[in-house]
């Protein structure tokens, strides 16, 4: 038994040398912007007033700073990152 | 009904963080692959139009003083021919590479704006210091924004730019209405917020 074929296929996926770290530069962005948020959420949970809402206004409960960067983050890594993670393994 | 000053800058701090990260991918990739979906070619400086559109309204609603009126009137137009110059060059319609002095322009623009519609000292409050850090940064992240439209292709000077977003982001997150600044809070102020 051999594991040539599976090398192979492997080897025929990964990204050549140079547009790997590109690669995985972009993928990483979203998500430690979104880490970045959720750590945020957590020292400083007074800015997320949705955990212990009393009486707020409507937009103390819409706009909390350490969710838009989560949900910024997210909207980036969706709709920019990804689909150019995938031009960028195209044209390698 | 209508938000809170400090609302209004975190949500532009989120078009802010949204815009480094376009260009900071950009800068990572490089125009080629960029440039391969169309769509993507106009999304920052499309982006940068929209928050130019979007500083209408505040220079409408918020109009504690005239001079605050008048920087936010400032910035829209400065975001706005910024955008239409990005866009007009993106797509191929202007030519001159003139035009790509129009950002590091809305830059310096911004900047002045920053600093000249802020009347409090540094440590009058936080919202006093980051207008004034915030007008610094726009002032000097010109001339990363002049390196770019000198050479478009130079990977420092793309980053550079980028970065410059994010931390202008930052900085307009950190914003609050009434709150102290490293242990600084003008009785002036009012009461202090966290």
């Amino acid at each position: 038994m051999t594991t040539q074929p599976i090398v192979e296929r492997l080897a025929e996926g990964a990204l050549p040398r140079e547009a790997a770290p590109r690669a995985l530069v972009v993928s990483l962005l979203g998500p430690l912007t979104s880490l970045a948020g959720v750590v945020w959420a957590i020292v400083q949970p007074y800015r997320v007033t949705l955990l212990h809402p009393h009486g707020e206004a409507f937009w103390s409960l819409v706009i909390e700073p350490p969710v838009l960067v989560i949900v910024a983050a997210a909207l980036f890594h969706l709709f920019v990152a990804r689909p150019l993670v995938h031009d960028l393994e195209e044209r390698e | 009904m209508q938000p809170l000053a400090e609302q209004i800058h975190w949500l532009f701090a989120t078009g802010f963080l949204l815009l480094g990260l376009f260009l900071l991918a950009e800068a990572v990739v490089g125009e080629e692959v960029w440039r391969r979906r169309p769509w993507r070619r106009y999304l920052w400086p499309s982006f940068a139009f929209l928050l130019g559109i979007l500083m209408w309204p505040v220079m409408v609603f918020f109009t504690s003083s005239t001079i605050h009126m008048l920087a936010h009137g400032a910035w829209a137009q400065a975001m706005m021919l910024a955008g239409a110059a990005e866009l007009g060059l993106a797509r191929g319609k202007l030519r001159n590479a003139l035009w790509r002095l129009a950002t590091p322009f809305a830059f310096a623009v911004s900047g002045l704006a920053f600093l000249l519609h802020e009347q409090n000292p540094w440590f009058f409050q936080r919202s006093a210091f980051l207008h004034h850090l915030i007008g610094w940064t726009a002032l000097i992240g010109s001339s990363f924004a002049l390196a770019r439209a000198w050479r478009p292709r130079w990977l420092p000077a793309n980053t550079a730019f980028a970065l410059l977003f994010v931390a202008i982001a930052v900085m307009l997150y950190a914003d609050r209405d009434t709150a102290a600044i490293f242990g600084h809070l003008d009785p002036l102020a009012g009461s202090p917020q966290r």
